[in-house]
Order: C-alpha cells, then structure tokens, then sequence
C-alpha cells in the first residue's frame, strides 16, 4: 500500500531532477535540510532516524543529493525522506517535509477495530509486512 | 538543447553578454598593480568562454578542469582574486551559484581517528555550486608524520575534484616555494590543476596607491609631510621580517588611525572639523616602531624595567 505523507505523496515519485530543484527551493528560503530514514512508516512514528546532522549553510543541492545517494547505498529499502527546518524566531520547525524513497514492497497498514464498553469501539493500526 | 545548434558565434557579443567583462573590467579598477595575475585571469575568461561557445555547438561535451593553484606571497591579493574567479566563473556557468568557501588545514582536518573524513565532507557539501578556497594548502600535508590525518583530507579532496567536476572549483592557495613542494609530495594534485596563477609582490609605488585607496575608502586623507613618510615607511618596512604586502599596509594604517585619534583627543583645545578629524598627519606615521628598527623595539630589553 503505497504511504501518504509529506508533500508530493498523491503524485508520482520524484525523480533526482525533481528532488534537486525542491532542495534548491528550500535552501533559497535558507531552510536547512535533514535526511530521514525509517522502515515503520505508521502515522504515529514521527521521530525517524536521522541520517547525519541536518545541514546548514548549504547553498547548492548537490551537497544534499550527495548525502541522499549515501543514504540511499546504505538504506535502499527503507524510506527515506528529507525535512526543511526554518530556523527563524516564531517557526523554529519542519516547513516542507517529502519522501524520497521507498521500498519496493510497501507494507500495508491494518485498521484493528475493537469493541469496548457498551457500544463504543475503538481503532487501531499496525503496520504489516 | 540538440535542436537549437547555433551555426555560428559572436564572441564579442557573448563578452558582453555573459557579464564577464563587467567582472573583468572590475578587476582592472579595483585591483592595484598585479598585471601577470589579470593578463592570466583574461586568458582563462578568454579559454572558458571559447570552450563555452565549442559546447554549445556540440564540438566539446567535457567540462575543462577548472582547479586552480595561487601562489604568492601573503597580502597580494590572493583570496580577493579568488572572490573574482568565482564570480567569473558563475557568470560563464561553469559553477551554480558562484560563493566562495575559504577554509584551512583546521576545517579540513579532524583531531582523531574517524573525525576528518565528516569534517571535509561537510566543508565539501557547502562548497558546491560554488568555489572551494583552501588557504595554505600544503599544511594538509605534513610528511614528519606519517600517521597525520591531512592525508584523508587529500585523499577525499582529489575524489571530490576529479568527480564533481561539474559542481565545484577548487582553489588551492599559498606560498610559491612550499606550494611547489606540495604539489610534488601529491602528484595527484598536480595533474588535476590546469591553472598555476603566481601572484608577484607589490611594489612601493603600488603599495603607495593601494594605502590611498584603502584610506579613501574610509574618508580619510593623507596631509603632505604623512605621504612622503609613508613612502619611506614602505621601503623600510618591506626590509623587516614578516613583511605582509597589503595587509602590512592596511595594519600600518590602522595603528596610524588609532595614533590619529589619540593625538586628536590628548591635543585638541577647541571644536574639530572635518578636516582634522580625518586628516592623518607627518606625526602619526612617524610615530611607528618601523622607524626605529622594526618589530623588536616594542618588547623591553633585558635588564630594563617594563
């Protein structure tokens, strides 16, 4: 089942073109640019695991694409996707935020529903191979 | 891109066109003296533009090496120059966003075993797209120690010359002779920079224009007697050690400021105009240690009392 989250997640994968010139925009806008990785794509894991330091004071893509291709080697059936952090007074946070890579086989994620007390039910989900 | 083949081109217009003689043309005005360094920087433009046009026809399809070595002596003007280049080089399109990153031996090279390669990839990442300025580059290389970490620091530089090409410039920096002898401590250096630019010292006369131009800058002016003693200031200060070309100059004139304001507030009776506040006199310039036998006159000879 093919994860939603992040900008760009209903169009079709962006390519390495397309990935550069959305860097570039964001370091334009003087955001800083983080890589991600995880293999849980659940909605609720919001942490995922940092690949190296987010980079500041870059001024062209190709630092960023360099550490992607890197990331990529080493976690090529994970996904992965790069955060652009502002870092001005009054946003201090994640303004953009797109995957980049995913693996080949998706997991899907079931809906548990339960039934507690008296009618109400209650939804979980979880992420399955 | 393969649709459009231009037939023919008119250099000139392209000149014009690309902004390079709008950088060029700064150059001549705001560098004083260095005549060997623009006549190369001319022929680089020169290269580069024609190799530009070649590629739009389709006759080359390689990006030139662009790496360069400048060598010189300290304060002549190395790393202004290199602020040119890449603003050169960004107009002609060989680089994306045309910054200078200046770094040394100690942004390069990390203090233990796994710090380095991190280090330099980070100064790498922030270079590209633009131009990579390394002071002082041969104190990456340091032959009494075989086990030194300056070594991965070349070995990461020379992958990332020969294979990103396309998105960064390196610029290696510093003095003639020891330049020399990195370059043949590192063959690999050597081969992937096409450009050696030797920047000549400046001489007295050149010295002389380069200090009004720097006062000017900050609306000061020398009166008579403060020129002709900076004249002899330059002949005798050239003679001491740790001589410094420009930035000699530019120290020298600081303190002579700084004696300027002194002299101003300890002698002033009245209100000041203008014209005292930034007239630099005879007395400020005489005053410096270089006219009585340089550097050393400052520390107190043994046995005197501080």
């Amino acid at each position: 089942m093919r994860i939603t989250q992040g900008c760009f997640s209903f169009l079709p994968d962006l390519d390495d073109t397309q990935i550069t010139a959305q860097v570039d925009y964001c370091l334009e806008k003087g955001w800083a640019i983080g890589i991600e990785y995880t293999d849980d794509p659940h909605p609720r894991n919001t942490y995922w695991e940092m690949w190296g330091n987010p980079m500041f004071d870059l001024r062209d893509a190709k630092g960023v694409m360099m550490e992607l291709d890197d990331c990529r080697k080493a976690h090529g059936q994970s996904y992965i996707r790069l955060i652009a952090f502002h870092d001005e007074r009054g946003f201090e946070t994640v303004r953009m935020s797109f995957i980049v890579n995913r693996p080949d086989t998706e997991p899907t994620i079931h809906m548990q529903r339960t039934d507690t007390s008296g009618r109400a039910q209650s939804y979980a989900w979880d992420v399955r191979r | 891109m393969d649709s459009a083949v231009p037939k023919t081109v008119d250099l000139a217009a392209e000149y014009e066109a690309s902004g390079v003689a709008e950088v060029l043309r700064e150059l001549d005005e705001e560098l004083i003296g260095l005549e060997p360094v623009k006549r190369r920087i001319r022929e680089t433009a020169a290269l580069l533009l024609v190799d530009r046009a070649r590629r739009d026809m389709g006759l080359s399809h390689e990006t030139p090496t662009l790496h360069m070595s400048f060598t010189g002596n300290p304060g002549t003007g190395k790393t202004t120059v290199a602020l040119k280049m890449a603003g050169l080089l960004h107009r002609l399109g060989y680089v994306r966003k045309g910054h200078l990153v200046s770094v040394t031996r100690d942004d390069l090279v990390g203090q233990y075993i796994g710090h380095t390669a991190p280090k330099t990839k980070e100064v790498l990442k922030k270079a590209m797209g633009g131009v990579l300025f390394i002071d002082e580059a041969y104190y990456l290389y340091r032959p009494d120690n075989e086990r030194d970490y300056g070594q991965e620091a070349i070995e990461i530089l020379l992958q990332v010359m020969e294979n990103n090409r396309d998105d960064l410039v390196v610029i290696m920096a510093g003095y003639a002779d020891r330049m020399d002898k990195f370059f043949s401590a590192n063959p690999g250096f050597r081969s992937r920079i096409a450009h050696h630019i030797e920047f000549p010292d400046y001489s007295d006369a050149e010295l002389l224009r380069i200090s009004e131009r720097m006062l000017e800058e900050q609306n000061y002016v020398l009166s008579a007697g403060a020129a002709l003693a900076l004249k002899e200031y330059i002949d005798l200060r050239r003679k001491q050690p740790h001589f410094a070309n420009a930035r000699s100059i530019r120290n020298a004139l600081d303190r002579a400021r700084l004696r300027q304001a002194n002299r101003l507030f300890q002698t002033a009776k009245g209100p000041l105009d203008a014209e005292q506040l930034s007239t630099i006199g005879e007395e400020d310039i005489r005053a410096s240690r270089v006219f009585r036998g340089g550097l050393d006159v400052d520390r107190p000879a043994e046995g005197e009392k501080a």
